[in-house]
């Protein structure tokens, strides 16, 4: 328990990703099975054990200490777990080879149930210290929000086996805690395991953005056009009985959208755009990115939100045709087997995404400047000799996204940054002007770190090094009014309705595009240009 | 005996003041006579007529006010007993920092002890808290909350070593006060085996000069300036500075530094994790709840007064545990210390 605590609290306040991947790899050389995969399933919510509610530690403390002296305690620190951690007195001290490993926790608490579930906390907590007291807790009541996702634990894997992680993704469905036979085959002392899920996963095929010096390579011979659709890419797998939904990196994310699984009545692997859509017989009416938002991250779905939000898959490959891998087949060929396999699919649920012909780049130059659909980020462009390969190889796909939309707002906040940017204000919250012409007010429209220079970078801090008005914490408030303020000119991919922002507007893949310190501040862009943008988007749904 | 222990000493605006023998212990504004506990900023101010403290406590204040810092010095030995206007006063042992001391007044058979800031810890930079049975305690309540229990610190300097280990490209950069913390930390890395050149911010040569001259051997320094190398050159090693200053332009020197911040505070992982600690090493010069409740236990004064920080818990636990306490209510005493 304690060196997986130890872990817990460096992984908590590492910002770099790979300073996290350090901190993982290391953790899995030097701790013994089953404890570093089940410390690996704890982090990527693979680990299935007895659930303890908040209000069950509370009544154990209240056994142990003073009512009073604990509210003072958990006013303070804000979060339960770790207030519990620091509080608990043990009855007497714990001998050293009483303390629990993380596997003996987890194979106790497997076979209890709820109510000695409880019993079996109190005794642990009385034999852990206040860090491994905090990592069971937060362990048993299934908060454990430590900023690493399930890619980046792969990606540790990875490089602890100096594997590549595609190897890692498509073994992954058909491991269970705690990865004996995985970390033996990445240790070198067995074979690779055999891939024993029903329906794994395939790493997906990634494309690199079309630029300049690649735009004479792009003639309609040799490559094949399509829209690029603003949703997110998903494999579709059913064999054996099973039916699974990916996320691009391999996550398993089919209980989010049964509506999906339920009609997928095939046998084979396919790829493309999860949308939130309505078909009717005559057309699909494709819904905002913000639409489908409202179906990520969500661990179950209401009937309602289905039929207000019903999901929807646009395809674009077909990767495992019946019970054959056509992977290697080139892209002409795997396209027409798609276009016969989508003929029989459920065409509520299921569509082909539509090649675009073009004759000439200038054609595409056009098409890209103007797409049919507000959905559409841009242009697919896919060698048809390729086969699908993992990765991101540079030439068979490019994407080829539409320009940014870009306003004019003024800098409002900064924030210090972390790591090596801990002594910079690098993190710059921007406003647009609202309210009467002649009395307008700034309201902050966004947050952006990145776009800059290093060089524009430094001078930013020194600008709001010498124009903060008030400080809170690590961020300060900079002087920003009509006549003096700094206008960043800010890049963004799309915009979204918020209710979590005063402005209404949240902003997508926002940066900083340009510093436009020619620029007076009440010469930035107003509120109402972001609403005619949202208005517009609206309109053609 | 005097009636109230009040005729003694009570609290006033300028801070802890004795009608009977007048004079003042720690004042925040400038005063006739001044009774300095220890050297922090927010204890030892300047501009008193005629100052009283440990010898180490006045060199400290020489060094960060300059000589003049008060019209005229008393040294005071530890254990010896002296009269002010007809008040018997002793400086005793804190534990704190060096020089640091509780400060016992006593007339007509009552006594009171003023513990300034103190702890019970170990520590290799001072001498170590020295009991003083009392009719009134006042004590510190910095970390007067049950959450607050220090580790061994020796396991927090532990967690530093292997970070240094585990991050060799990296240079840790380990915030901690410049009178105290900054050279607790450095003796006890060397405690740790830690042997290679520590570079220190310039606000803290002059303090870690004076350690080395009471005896408190800090091994190699050097500057952390750009004159004496490239920012490679930092590489692997440790920086100690103030905590604000790795929030300045000269932190940029360094590689990819970890921030570390040697506190008591570090307990809590939001106060880590709103100021961008990577390390936070948990390491205090004040009593943790356990330490404070204990010292209460173990001189069973008949009054305890609680000072600076959370008052109302350790007043509550000496409700429960039938010890007469109250809050002073002193303003001005910042927490420079941890």
């Amino acid at each position: 328990m304690r060196e997986f605590a130890a872990l817990l609290d460096r992984l908590v306040l590492t910002p770099q990703r790979n300073g996290k991947i350090r901190l993982l790899v290391d953790y899995f050389r030097q701790t013994p099975d089953p404890d570093r995969g089940l410390a690996l399933a704890a982090i990527t919510r693979d680990l299935d054990i007895a659930n303890v509610k908040p209000a069950m530690l509370r009544a154990l403390v209240a056994e142990r200490m003073d009512e009073q002296l604990f509210a003072y305690s958990y006013d303070y620190v804000g979060d339960l777990a770790e207030t519990i951690s620091l509080v608990w007195s043990a009855k007497e001290p714990s001998r050293v080879n009483a303390i629990p490993t993380l596997g003996d926790v987890v194979a106790s608490l497997a076979r209890a149930s709820r109510s000695d579930a409880i019993r079996l906390v109190e005794k642990w907590l009385d034999q852990l210290d206040a860090s491994a007291r905090y990592a069971l807790l937060k362990l048993v009541t299934g908060g454990l929000r430590i900023g690493v996702s399930a890619r980046l634990a792969k990606q540790a894997l990875a490089d602890f086996g100096a594997v590549d992680v595609g190897e890692i993704e498509e073994l992954w469905h058909g491991l269970k805690p705690p990865y004996q036979s995985l970390f033996a085959w990445l240790e070198g002392k067995t074979e690779k395991p055999a891939s024993l899920a029903a329906a794994p996963f395939r790493p997906v095929m990634l494309s690199t953005p079309l630029e300049e010096p690649d735009y004479a390579r792009i003639v309609a011979e040799d490559y094949a056009a399509e829209w690029k659709w603003d949703g997110i890419r998903v494999q579709l797998t059913a064999e054996a009985g099973q039916r699974r939904i990916y996320s691009r990196t391999g996550d398993d994310i089919s209980h989010a959208f049964p509506d999906i699984a339920d009609a997928m009545h095939f046998a084979g692997t396919l790829d493309g755009e999860l949308l939130v859509a309505r078909s009717t017989a005559e057309s699909v009416e494709i819904g905002a990115f913000g639409d489908l938002q409202q179906r990520l991250n969500r661990k179950a779905v209401s009937v309602r939100q289905m039929e207000s939000h019903p999901a929807f898959v646009r395809l674009y490959d077909l990767l495992i045709d019946g019970d054959e891998d056509i992977r290697t087949l080139p892209f002409a060929e795997r396209r027409q087997r798609l276009e016969r396999f989508v003929s029989d699919l459920d065409s509520t649920r299921f569509d082909l995404s539509p090649l675009v012909p073009y004759s000439t780049f200038e054609d595409l130059v056009a098409l890209r400047r103007n797409p049919p659909h507000p959905v559409i980020e841009g242009l697919m462009l896919k060698q048809w000799g390729s086969s699908y390969v993992p990765g991101r190889p540079k030439g068979p796909w490019f994407k080829w996204k539409r320009d940014p939309f870009t306003i004019d707002a003024v800098l409002v906040y900064a924030q210090r940054g972390h790591g090596k940017r801990s002594s910079f204000y690098s993190d710059y919250t921007f406003a647009v002007w609202t309210g009467p012409e002649d009395d307008p007010h700034l309201v902050p429209v966004g947050k952006a770190y990145f776009g800059f220079t290093d060089e524009e970078l430094k001078q930013l801090d020194a600008y709001v090094r010498n124009n903060t008005t008030e400080r809170f914490g690590p961020v300060r408030s900079v002087r920003a009014e009509p006549g003096h303020g700094l206008v960043l000119e800010v890049a963004f991919e799309g915009l979204n309705r918020s209710k979590r922002h005063k402005s209404g507007v949240a902003m997508r893949f926002p940066r900083i595009a340009r510093l436009r310190w020619d620029k007076p501040p009440i010469e930035a862009d107003r509120l109402e240009t972001l609403e005619a943008l949202l208005r517009d988007s609206d309109a053609t749904d | 005996m005097l009636t109230r222990p009040e005729a003694l000493l009570r609290s006033t605006p300028a801070g802890l003041y004795s009608p009977a023998g007048d004079f003042h212990i720690d004042p925040v504004s400038p005063v006739e006579r001044a009774l300095i506990t220890h050297g922090h900023a927010d204890h030892a101010r300047p501009g008193h007529q005629h100052v009283m403290a440990t010898q180490q406590t006045l060199d400290i204040m020489g060094i960060r006010y300059g000589d003049n810092f008060a019209g005229t010095t008393l040294a005071a030995e530890l254990g010896t007993v002296s009269d002010i206007n007809g008040v018997k006063v002793s400086f005793h042992p804190a534990g704190h920092v060096l020089g640091s001391a509780q400060i016992a007044v006593e007339k007509d058979g009552m006594r009171i002890v003023c513990s300034g800031d103190y702890k019970r810890a170990a520590d290799p930079t001072c001498i170590g808290f020295e009991p003083v049975p009392c009719d009134v305690f006042i004590t510190e309540a910095t970390f007067a909350l049950p959450v607050f229990r220090h580790p061994d610190a020796r396991d927090e300097i532990a967690k530093l070593i292997k970070s240094i280990a585990q991050f060799p490209e990296r240079s840790h950069l380990v915030g901690a006060y410049a009178l105290g913390k900054a050279q607790r930390v450095i003796r006890m890395l060397r405690d740790a085996g830690y042997d290679r050149t520590i570079y220190i911010h310039g606000a803290l040569t002059k303090l870690c000069e004076y350690y080395q001259s009471q005896g408190i051997d800090l091994g190699p320094l050097s500057p952390a300036t750009l004159e004496t190398g490239a920012p490679q050159d930092f590489a692997g090693s440790v920086v100690v500075g103030p905590p604000s200053s790795f929030q300045d332009r000269w932190a940029r020197r360094f590689p990819d530094p970890v921030s570390c911040f040697a506190s008591g505070w570090m307990r809590i992982r939001q106060r880590a994790r709103q100021q961008g600690v990577e390390l936070p090493i948990i390491l205090s010069d004040h009593c943790d709840w356990d330490e404070l409740t204990g010292t209460i236990r173990e001189l069973a004064p008949s009054q305890i007064w609680v000072t600076h920080g959370c008052e109302e818990a350790l007043v509550r636990w000496c409700d429960l545990n039938g010890f007469a306490a109250r809050p002073l209510h002193l303003v001005g005493y910042e927490d420079e210390g941890d």
